[in-house]
């Protein structure tokens, strides 16, 4: 293995000194974040590559209103929250979904299955499941939906968050200060949507776009890859991730994703409103779209005060640049989800990187 | 007069009537028959062979009450032999507490019993006095334990952060991060049949064995914490620290002994031993081994000197056979950290865990 | 984004899997992979079978895989 670094470190190495200046990629997945600073890997790069971290996580890049409303709903006494661990300590108004309520009506949940069956077992209670997630976890909210229509489960309903990965890249992309030289693709998203979907990056955007795994020899020979690609004036589309990953992806899954939701234009933090970015219930089931069946609205969240994750979220900053990190923000008392979901960039960067240091 | 036959436990059985001095005599005592505790007066009544003594205490509110590998009874053993145990002491005596919730099984509770008494009997060590008391529905979570224990200081043992100094060993007993996952993965709701075990065991034996066959000359240095090279004052045994990675794992025992010995320590992600079967799980949510705890297992740091003898040592005990040199104390740039080099050769600080770990899904 | 680990289906009735990762059992679902076979390694995401896995590129891609074979026999190293 340590031989396959050597030679994609020296693929990296190569390219920066042939084209003479620093060259930056982005991940936009928060597990390829975590696993970059698990494993050190900054550290194991050339002094000329960069590593940005996007918008990968999807708790970071909930709307602040998102939060808000699940929060408003875990205060009713009629409802029980189904959520996934990551969300329950993203702050908002008044609290977060752990200290809100004193936690009986807040459960954790590692499946949506899970949340269906929560229904199943209160029949007096409404389950609110908070869906958030890329492609690859929409499939499964889409499975629990299809099978409480099936089973007419009506206390059951889901808060969608589910965004869509690609639509992001384009608007990172039409930032004129953007300066992305290439993307390192998130491994799982692909499995679902197939690599073919980052094909529109390449051809619209001229940028090499590798899917990679988890494991550090994925990431790092992705990130060779890319860099091999610059160097030879290349922008073309990868995938390294051949154990699980196809040009066509998950058939199946893309199915039932199109049965249940449809693209609609939605909030990011830090983002603002991107075009056909978030998925939608359709009508046939609206009875099981919690924001239709509480008559509620996300209305673009105001970050809390101080808090940049917006930057963070885009590669404008690093962590150590946002004057609440490692001070106010901390993740026992995190502002912005950044640092409270595990995957946050602020978060990975304090865990492994020390406050004030340098990551990796 | 009739014994009643009861299947729970009532509130009447921690009144100070009948019902209790049935709890006691039936229930309890027949699994800790010592001359101590039969005499169940007020307090025990024990001859030391030593006035230098240790002295430690634990609560114990595990959930689940029974997992692989162990039961909360186990646990409230071996967690107090080993407190005991990595502070140089062999444990002698034990005091047991319970607080138990109304409506609590005796099934339970005897099957929660036999596990104390059988560890303890394994332990070498006696429960000589204790105490129940039974609560109303809902103010405890069925059973919660609490034992204290008193240990003999062992002869010509001298633990402590200041005797840390820069060029020590590090040995972790053996694999990290089994007990909390195996309590993480049966509280998530996976009841199926894992290879997932608790490492839940009593140190003492493994322990005292390490402690009393690394006598030998090795140098005591300055006590100032931070120092490295200094006179020598005297000879002491190679073991300078140890500790038993519990709540936070490994990574918060590092941090713990990097802070107060102000030096910091450098570890090799390769010299760790993880099962395959824990990493999987871990890596299945999200988890970092390096923070899960562990019941069965100790950390020393050792002079550079005694590390291979300590380490063939552990290695000969049956609780010790995957024990590693993971790494070494170091002097410390500007702040201590503890800091890993992972298997690619990467560099990464390992901080201290901030609390409550959450499973990821996404 | 996604946690999502190998795993061998060694139970399938319908689209009820149990699955086997390292001699970790889960439940999984495999409405999204209807081709799963019982023996298959799959991919597994929030209790859901997303992908076959080609067990070539397994091993070569997860180091876990590729060192399960070989743990029990690795001698531990000797002093640092």
């Amino acid at each position: 293995m340590l031989e396959r670094i050597y030679s994609a470190q020296k693929l990296m190495d190569a390219a920066c000194r042939k084209l003479g200046r620093q060259i930056s990629i982005m991940e936009v997945c928060g597990t390829h974040t975590v696993s970059i600073f698990r494993n050190g890997i900054k550290s194991t790069l050339p002094e000329g590559i960069r590593l940005i971290s996007g918008p990968g996580c999807p708790v970071c890049v909930t709307d602040q209103s998102y939060i808000d409303i699940a929060l408003e709903l875990a205060g009713r006494d009629d409802c029980l929250i189904a959520t996934y661990g990551d969300m329950i300590r993203v702050p908002g108004e008044g609290g977060s979904l752990e200290t809100k309520q004193s936690n009986t009506n807040v459960k954790v949940v590692l499946s949506s299955e899970d949340a269906l069956q929560l229904a199943k077992d209160n029949p007096d209670k409404t389950i609110v499941f908070i869906a958030v997630g890329f492609e690859t976890t929409a499939p499964a909210t889409a499975v629990a939906v299809k099978e409480a229509a099936a089973e007419n489960i009506d206390n059951f309903c889901i808060l969608s968050g589910h965004k869509l990965v690609v639509p992001a890249m384009r608007a990172l992309l039409s930032e004129k200060n953007n300066n992305i030289d290439g993307f390192l693709c998130p491994g799982h998203v692909s499995v679902i949507i197939g690599y073919g979907a980052f094909g529109e990056i390449v051809e619209d955007f001229g940028r090499p776009c590798v899917v990679a795994g988890f494991e550090p020899l994925q990431i790092i020979e992705g990130l060779g890859e890319i860099c091999w690609q610059l160097s030879e004036g290349k922008a073309e589309l990868k995938s390294i991730y051949t154990a699980v990953v196809t040009e066509k992806g998950n058939t199946a899954a893309q199915k039932i994703i199109d049965e249940c939701f449809e693209p609609a234009d939605g909030y990011w933090r830090g983002l603002g409103k991107i075009e056909k970015s978030t998925l939608k219930l359709k009508d046939k089931y609206s009875r099981f779209d919690a924001f239709k069946r509480f008559d509620i609205a996300e209305t673009p969240g105001k970050e809390r005060n101080g808090c940049r994750c917006g930057e963070v979220l885009c590669g404008l900053i690093e962590p150590p640049q946002c004057g609440l990190f490692g001070k106010k923000c901390t993740p026992d008392m995190a502002v912005g989800p950044c640092m409270v979901s595990s995957e946050g960039t602020c978060a990975a960067w304090f865990k492994y990187g020390g406050s004030g240091r340098t990551g990796g | 007069m009739k014994k009643e036959k009861h299947d729970r436990v009532l509130l009447a059985h921690g009144g100070g009537g009948r019902l209790m001095d049935e709890l006691i005599r039936h229930h309890i005592l027949p699994h800790f028959a010592n001359d101590a505790l039969n005499e169940l007066a007020d307090s025990a009544k024990l001859n030391l062979a030593s006035s230098s003594v240790c002295f430690t205490t634990d609560s114990y509110v595990v959930k689940p009450l029974f997992f692989n590998g162990g039961d909360i009874g186990k646990l409230s053993v071996c967690g107090t032999i080993n407190d005991l145990a990595v502070a140089g002491a062999r444990p002698v005596a034990l005091a047991l507490s319970l607080i138990i919730e109304e409506g609590f099984e005796f099934e339970l509770l005897e099957k929660i019993l036999t596990s104390i008494s059988r560890t303890a009997k394994a332990g070498n060590v006696n429960i000589v006095t204790g105490d129940t008391k039974t609560v109303g529905t809902g103010a405890v979570d069925k059973i919660f334990i609490n034992t204290a224990g008193i240990g003999e200081k062992l002869a010509g043992v001298d633990l402590g952060f200041d005797r840390i100094t820069a060029g020590d060993k590090i040995i972790i007993s053996g694999t990290i991060g089994d007990h909390g996952m195996t309590i993480i993965s049966q509280r998530e709701g996976i009841k199926f049949q894992s290879q997932l075990q608790s490492d839940c065991a009593a140190l003492s034996g493994l322990i005292c064995e390490l402690l009393e066959n690394t006598n030998g000359v090795h140098p005591v240095r300055n006590k100032t914490p931070g120092a490295s090279a200094s006179p020598l004052t005297g000879t002491s045994n190679g073991v300078k620290f140890m500790r038993d990675p519990t709540r936070g794992g490994l990574a918060a025992t590092l941090n713990e002994i990097s802070r107060a010995s102000v030096l910091s320590i450098e570890i090799r992600e390769v010299d760790i031993p993880v099962k395959p079967v824990v990493q999987a799980a871990a890596d299945m949510l999200g988890f970092d081994v390096l923070n899960v705890a562990n019941e069965g297992k100790f950390v020393a740091i050792v002079s550079a000197e005694s590390a291979d003898d300590c380490l063939s040592i552990c290695k000969r005990h049956p609780l010790g056979k995957e024990a590693s040199i993971i790494g070494e104390v170091v002097r410390s740039r500007d702040v201590p950290v503890v800091e890993l080099t992972t298997k690619i050769g990467g560099r990464r600080i390992v901080q201290m865990p901030y609390g409550r770990e959450l499973p990821r899904i996404c | 984004m996604c946690l999502a680990i190998p795993a061998r289906i060694v139970e399938l009735e319908k689209d009820n899997a149990v699955v086997d990762a390292m001699g970790n059992r889960y439940r999984a679902k495999t409405t999204l992979l209807p081709e799963a076979k019982l023996g298959d390694m799959v991919l597994i995401h929030a209790g859901f079978a997303i992908s076959i896995v080609d067990e070539k590129e397994a091993r070569e891609t997860w180091q876990l895989l590729a060192e399960i074979a070989d743990f029990d026999k690795t001698p531990n190293k000797v002093s640092g």
